[in-house]
């Protein structure tokens, strides 16, 4: 492919899509951005609730397990 | 302690300025590969927010916060491209009537917008940047995180396939 080609096709891609790298942002996305971060904080995701109580009914179950657990931290 | 290594430690207020400070380039940025207003503010959130989970990775040393941030929100519009991906149907068969220039002009626009979107979204990201927000291809390599070569084999070939589909669809650029 010719830089000829390459330049019809860039005008053309430019023609049906203009460029965008003067778009201003409409708004201050902080306050969005704050809700995000309060909304992942309060909850913990629930695998790790499944994990948590797999391991508690190991324990409570087995309780010959702790040794070796506690061996392999 | 200087603003970026407060961010490492995990100082929200250190986030704030960080977020304040970069979060209209991080909108631009996705805003050309995503090319949706609504989309580009939710993906720039979304961009933040993995900064914010992986502010321990963050080497303050280095300090390069832009071309991290960079990378990660090329890599949130990827994700995007990727679960959104659609084909914009082409262009009818054209009528035997003559047309004006400006249906002409409509329809091959149409045809180029739908080859686009047809694009893979790695030869999208690609050919959008290089192509119609003429970046250089050292910058697009490092959004990406592959090296400039690659990068113009991936323009080379969106544009190839471009020109196929153009072509296929009774366009001749």
């Amino acid at each position: 492919m010719s830089d000829r080609e390459m330049e019809e096709m860039k005008k053309l891609a430019k023609e049906a899509l203009p460029p965008m790298r003067d778009a201003e942002l409409a708004r201050d996305l902080w306050p969005a951005m704050l809700e995000r971060l309060s909304t992942q904080r309060r909850g913990m995701p629930w695998w790790d609730w499944v994990l948590l109580a797999g391991a508690s009914a190991g324990i409570w179950f087995a309780p010959g397990v702790i040794p070796a657990l506690l061996y392999h931290l | 302690m200087e603003l970026l290594g407060r961010f490492a430690a995990g100082d929200v207020e250190a986030f704030e300025t960080l977020f304040r400070e970069y979060q209209c380039d991080v909108y631009r940025w996705i805003l050309r590969i995503v090319r949706e207003r609504a989309t580009a503010e939710d993906l720039t959130i979304e961009t933040f927010w993995r900064m914010y989970r992986a502010h321990a990775q963050f080497d303050a040393a280095k300090g390069n916060c832009a071309g991290w941030l960079r990378r990660i929100a090329t890599n949130a519009a990827l994700d995007h491209l990727r679960r959104t991906r659609r084909e914009v149907p082409m262009p009818e068969d054209p009528p035997d009537r003559p047309k004006t220039p400006a249906a002409e002009r409509s329809e091959l626009q149409q045809a180029i917008l739908s080859a686009i979107n047809g694009l893979s979204p790695r030869l999208r990201v690609a050919v959008l940047l290089a192509l119609v927000e003429e970046e250089p291809y050292d910058s697009i390599a490092e959004a990406l995180g592959i090296s400039v070569s690659a990068v113009k084999v991936r323009v080379f070939r969106g544009v190839r396939i471009l020109r196929k589909e153009l072509t296929a669809a009774g366009v001749h650029p």
